[in-house]
């Protein structure tokens, strides 16, 4: 019987033939650790007795959630990773490269056949790569920067292959809050989701990103795409290494294969409170909004912001909304800013920050009122995750979100 | 020792907003535990009293101040239908025992409730469930007090060494 791509990458990683269901306890190529689970993490190393770390050099780290210090409290746990990070040996991105996947992903700390950890739950991203990156918690972090290893039940795989050719101003985060939708909150609890089909072939990496950074949103282990040219041109001047071969056999065991064609796929809207209540933009278009965000882990990349100014055109965003856009990180920021865009949403009335979290999770700025109405391209809407449990999250694409801060409401973008 | 009853993917902003972040300890936690969605949790509950709640506990953020901010409330079991994968790894971390119980809807909030784990069951008013059998490699983690005590046990790592579940 053949193997799935995340059965090959553990077999491969511990030399014997390891399969869904085996608990091994197995090495780890890459540890990321940021300012709001770092410090919990590193106390667990040393009260497990951790003196020096693993390797150091397979060690991430950078602040992003509340940067700059947003608070004393925050300054002190910059202070203590900061301190860790001398210690040890360590390189410390700091304040300065952006959101931790975004930054893994760029600088080369996740590929092929890896398997990288994260004490982020969004580290299911850099699955982009055809890596196996899973979050976890920050004892189990702790475990790692003292072993270079952690136990983990390989997980059973979900098949999502998706078919056709997206609709103008339609794309990967329409694909894959559908695909939340359809799955459902916890509906790949324990599982990897494998994206295939010629829909994910023709995805640049950004969308492979955005897609692969929400298996997270029902309840995944890890989201993972095959690795291919697309792949491997991604990596070219990040990381030295030689392309290779690395996919599911055919004749691979999936737990569940579904199938989705994106043809006729409208722009979709997940309406609060959680992920997996997409709806088509239409059943929610004219909602007020008072906030949008554009950017985040999930879509703040220089193809996010493209899209978004395709849409926008010369037009100036609403009065009636406030507009933040993040990049999410430093090369991000300089590929928007050089080609204009930066300039472009400034003028038509945005609030342009530095690379971070920002207002994604609700725990440094730009924050919601009891009763106000968001409109984010971020990742999770849950009650009170922007701020008050009172205030109302929508999560949409970049075109969708651009399209609403012009008419200052939720609207299908292929209507401006 | 009382039954504090939520439905169904109740996450983990939910259990700690992301503004309490910068805090560590879990007697500090636990008084921000479910603020703006539960608040009579953090002022009444117990050393004891147990957390049942239906499919999904613990969806969304690796944030391991979920768990500590219940535990430091008192609470030493969740009862669930179903977890989120971080949560119920961090749960056993930190020396909370998740317990999988196939049927929560019956059980009421306020009732009082028994957890014979050992013996696959809660008793919840005089009525029994039955739980799944928690894995002993999971006894041995919670016994250690979590991933720590069984971490500083170690010499060295028996790395890729498998096990069937």
């Amino acid at each position: 019987m053949g193997a799935t791509i995340v059965e090959k990458i553990f077999s491969g990683k511990c030399g014997s033939t390891i399969r869904a269901g085996d608990v091994v306890m197995a090495p780890v190529d890459g540890a990321m650790i940021h300012d709001i689970t770092g410090p919990l993490a590193i106390q667990k190393f040393y009260e497990m007795g951790g003196e020096r770390v693993f390797n150091p050099r397979r060690i991430i780290m950078l602040f992003d959630h509340q940067i700059p210090a947003d608070s004393i409290e925050a300054a002190k746990n910059h202070v203590y990773m900061r301190r860790f990070a001398a210690e040890q040996g360590i390189h410390n991105y700091d304040i300065c490269e952006g959101v931790c996947h975004q930054v893994v992903m760029e600088k080369g700390h996740a590929a092929p056949g890896e398997i990288v950890v994260g004490a982020d739950s969004h580290t299911c991203m850099y699955g982009a790569t055809g890596a196996f990156a899973t979050g976890i918690g920050s004892t189990d972090m702790g475990f790692v920067l003292k072993f270079g290893a952690l136990y983990f039940r390989v997980p059973e795989s979900i098949r999502a292959e998706v078919n056709g050719t997206f609709q103008p101003r339609v794309g990967a985060k329409d694909l894959i809050l559908s695909i939340a939708a359809d799955i459902g909150a916890d509906g790949a609890t324990y599982k990897a989701i494998e994206f295939c089909g010629d829909t994910i072939r023709n995805l640049n990496m950004a969308g492979r990103m955005t897609c692969c950074n929400m298996a997270i949103e029902m309840g995944a282990k890890a989201g993972i795409v095959a690795p291919d040219t697309i792949t491997w041109d991604y990596l070219k001047g990040r990381r030295e290494m030689t392309p290779f071969i690395l996919n599911s056999d055919p004749d691979a065991k999936y737990e569940e294969r579904r199938s989705y064609d994106v043809t006729k796929l409208e722009p979709q809207v997940a309406t609060p409170h959680n992920v997996d209540q997409g709806v088509p933009v239409g059943k929610v278009a004219g909602t007020h909004i008072d906030q949008i965000f554009i950017g985040s882990c999930t879509n703040g990349r220089f193809e996010d912001f493209t899209e978004a100014a395709e849409v926008l055109g010369d037009r100036k965003f609403s009065d009636k909304v406030r507009v933040i856009i993040i990049p999410s990180s430093r090369d991000e920021y300089l590929k928007t800013l050089r080609a204009g865009l930066i300039e472009k949403f400034v003028t038509a009335g945005a609030l342009v920050e530095a690379p971070s979290c920002g207002p994604c999770m609700g725990g440094a700025f730009g924050l919601l009122a009891p009763g106000e109405v968001s409109l984010s391209t971020s990742n999770r809407n849950f009650k009170g995750r922007q701020g008050s449990t009172e205030a109302f999250v929508y999560l949409c694409s970049p075109a969708t979100a651009a399209a609403s801060a012009i008419t200052g409401e939720i609207t299908d973008p292929r209507e401006v | 020792m009382r039954v504090w009853k939520f439905g169904d993917d109740i996450d983990t902003d939910a259990i700690i907003p992301g503004r309490f972040l910068t805090i560590y300890d879990e007697k500090e936690l636990a008084k921000h535990a479910f603020e703006g969605t539960r608040d009579d949790f953090s002022k009444l509950a117990k050393d004891g009293d147990v957390i049942v709640a239906g499919r999904n506990f613990g969806c969304g953020s690796s944030r391991e101040h979920a768990p500590l901010a219940l535990k430091g409330a008192g609470v030493r079991f969740i009862v669930a239908q179903s977890f989120a994968r971080i949560f119920f790894r961090n749960a056993i971390n930190v020396g909370l025992l998740p317990l999988v119980c196939d049927d929560t809807s019956g059980i009421r909030d306020g009732s009082s409730i028994v957890v014979k784990e050992r013996e696959g069951k809660v008793i919840v008013e005089g009525k029994e469930y039955a739980i799944e059998p928690v894995p002993d490699f999971m006894y041995n983690i919670v016994e250690a007090a979590g991933l720590v005590g069984y971490a500083k046990q170690l010499k060295e790592i028996p790395v890729c060494t498998k096990s069937r579940q």
